[in-house]
């Protein structure tokens, strides 16, 4: 099992979010080593999207801290923490849907860039060398999670399941530090999340990119995850080993309790 | 997996392509949809169909300078310089998709520091002297894209139907303000001088060594209109036109894959106003003289029509609407003589005047529910018509 010991990637601590007197996040805690699949879960309205809109600068907790990569990240824009390094997808896929797959996992590439607009508007070797190299590292991508039958489609024509591997590659292209994945088998069949699950090993295995997954059933995360977050109404329930979790007596009541 | 993609080998472009596209790719007489590097995919005339409809286009466009009649010459040149703002609007508005009402008033800025640099330093209105096009047309395009770095930060506030209320706020303003500074305008009725157009001493705006003054500005704006589409095509498939489209599509997603949206934004007035400027200061060339009162809510509005008729987030399609709006008047001035109902008198009911106006609204209308990718919608199943003829299906 990867993942223990090192400096953490990520810490928060005590963070607190709350939007006009509905607490999302309630004093939470928690850090992801190095090379580690940590896994968050809980039911729905446990604030496990808002934690990762936390952490990629879209809301801004009332209290707390946040570190990535030893640097506090709380007064930052999301574009900033982008480019230190942070890439995610969302539970609900939000991709460029007029473009195509091709153009979504540029685009993922942006913070690599490093020309101006008037090397764009002109296509001076600077600009075109930039482009050419960001395509072969998009390509490579496009091989990895096997949407070479869709790269020139728009990416709204696709299916579900595709698109959300198509969301997964754009945050793939961003080369990041630390991948954050709002459940990433959402909505789909068996095969797909078997084919995801492949995914999320390799990524971490081969690339030894930190995930944090959020899904809210413990099947998938139970054979995954080297540790698991179970939140519930904001709050911490249970951190540790997913033998440990699925042991223990608050986690089976948040899960059993309130929605029987 | 949904996709069972099978191990292809010809990367990138045959093998992304679906079945269809294949199996025509390989029709005797078509070419090969086969790339055989990243550097030829993504170059701007990626086919040998677009090479051929890019040169032939040129070409035959400087051919019409040797065969067109002056009068047709002067409307086509302001038709092209008309392009050059219509792929400005299309830049801001059908890129990055902030919609702006305001174009009118980039064109006027454009115009007034065109003519007044390039203007008789004792003429009756502001004139500095400076003739030659290679000083105040850069002049002039930046003297509008600050105007735009002005108005950005209202985009950054304000989203779709607003952002359109307060830029027509704009073109309220400009016109009031162009109106009464008769120092710089003239004065509405009377107006001023336009730009004089000098290029390396030779004056193309009188006969000279590319034929008549018609012919030699006709030769001028086709050349610029080329650059600057070029140009447009670049910033469109660069990281920039993506960042555009990715603000347009979903900024909250573009911010997190770290698009930076006020940065975009304020770009994507930059380079369009810039590009209004350089066609506010070269529209008038062509006719000599311009009043204050041209930069008005129609010419927004018409600009508007040109990127919906031609095709949103397309180069060509501005062009195309630029030359169909453009050249509209010419048809319509026709009625009078074939539908004597409409008059070509304008305190009469109904007039050419009214005609247009109401065309251009239905234009509008047909298009936006018919075909939302315009011309260039329009030219793109006749194009997939053609390519699978004669299997037509
Ligand atoms: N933008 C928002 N405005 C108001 N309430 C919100 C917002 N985002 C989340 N919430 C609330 O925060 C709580 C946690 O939501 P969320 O983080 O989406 O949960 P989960 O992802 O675990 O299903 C819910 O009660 C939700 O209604
Ligand atoms: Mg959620």
């Amino acid at each position: 099992m990867t993942g223990d010991g090192g400096t953490p990637v990520l810490e928060v601590e005590d963070v607190g979010l709350a939007f006009a007197g509905v607490t999302a996040i309630d004093g939470v805690s928690f850090d992801v080593r190095p090379a580690e699949l940590f896994a968050v879960i809980g039911p729905n309205g446990a604030g496990k999207t808002s934690v990762f809109n936390v952490l990629s600068g879209v809301y801004r907790p009332q209290r707390g801290r946040v570190r990535f990569l030893g640097e506090d990240i709380l007064s930052r824009r999301p574009h900033e923490i982008a480019a230190m390094g942070l890439a995610r997808t969302f539970q609900n896929v939000e991709l460029f849907h007029n473009l195509t797959v091709l153009d979504n996992l540029m685009l993922g590439r942006h913070h690599h860039f490093r020309y101006g607009a008037l090397a764009a508007l002109a296509w001076l070797g600077r600009a075109r060398r930039q482009e050419l190299a960001a395509r072969a590292a998009v390509e490579d991508i496009i091989d990895f999670l096997e949407l070479a039958a869709w790269r020139r489609h728009p990416v709204r024509l696709l299916p579900y399941g595709v698109q959300k591997r198509v969301e997964l590659g754009r945050a793939l292209a961003m080369e990041p530090r630390l991948l954050l994945l709002d459940e990433p088998v959402a909505g789909m069949n068996l095969e797909e999340t078997e084919d995801t699950a492949r995914y999320v090993l390799d990524i971490r295995d081969e690339l030894g990119i930190p995930i944090v997954l959020v899904d809210h059933d413990m099947g998938l995360v139970m054979d995954l995850a080297d540790r698991v977050l179970v939140l519930d109404f904001g709050r911490r329930v249970a951190l540790g080993t997913p033998a440990e979790v699925q042991r223990d007596p608050k986690v089976i009541e948040a899960y059993l309790g309130g929605s029987s | 997996m949904s996709t069972g993609a099978p191990p292809e080998t010809a990367r990138p472009e045959a093998a992304g392509r679906p079945a269809a596209a294949r199996r025509r790719a390989r029709r005797p007489g078509g070419r090969p949809l086969l790339y055989t590097s990243y550097a030829q995919d993504m170059a701007l005339l990626d086919t040998r169909a677009k090479k051929i409809w890019f040169y032939g286009i040129v070409l035959a466009a400087l051919l019409a300078s040797q065969v067109l009649v002056d009068d047709m010459l002067s409307l086509l040149a302001m038709a092209y310089v008309v392009a050059i703002g219509a792929i400005g609007l299309n830049i801001v508005t059908g890129y990055a998709g902030q919609v702006s009402l305001g174009h009118a008033f980039f064109l006027a800025i454009g115009a007034y520091t065109g003519a007044a640099i390039s203007g008789d330093p004792d003429g009756r209105v502001l004139g500095l002297g400076v003739t030659s096009i290679l000083v105040w047309l850069p002049a002039a395009g930046l003297a509008a894209a600050l105007a735009g770095v002005i108005v950005a930060p209202l985009a950054t506030r304000l989203r779709g139907l607003y952002l359109a209320i307060v830029t027509l706020g704009l073109v309220f303003l400009g016109e009031h303000i162009f109106k009464e500074w008769d120092q710089l305008t003239g004065g509405p009725g009377v107006g001023r001088p336009a730009a004089v157009v000098e290029l390396f001493g030779l004056r193309l705006d009188r006969p000279g060594p590319l034929g008549s003054k018609e012919q030699q500005l006709y030769l001028l704006m086709l050349v610029l209109l080329v650059v600057f589409a070029v140009a447009a095509r670049n910033l469109a498939r660069s990281r920039i036109g993506r960042g555009f489209a990715a603000i347009r599509d979903r900024d909250i997603a573009a911010e997190v894959i770290g698009v930076p949206l006020t940065r975009y934004k304020l770009l994507a007035f930059a380079i369009s106003s810039f590009y209004a400027g350089c066609a506010g200061a070269l529209l008038y060339t062509v006719t000599g003289f311009f009043d204050p009162g041209s930069f008005n809510l129609l010419m927004s509005v018409q600009f508007i029509a040109m990127v919906l008729i031609g095709g949103v987030a397309t180069i060509s399609g501005s062009i195309a609407g630029a030359l169909f709006i453009t050249l509209l008047p010419r048809l319509t001035r026709e009625l009078p003589a074939l539908v004597p109902v409409i008059s070509a008198d304008t305190t009469q009911t109904p007039n050419v005047f009214q005609v247009e106006t109401v065309l251009y609204g239905l234009l509008i209308v047909l298009f936006l529910v018919f075909e939302p990718r315009g011309l260039f919608g329009v030219w793109i199943r006749v194009r997939n018509y053609w390519k699978s003829w004669p299997f037509s299906y």
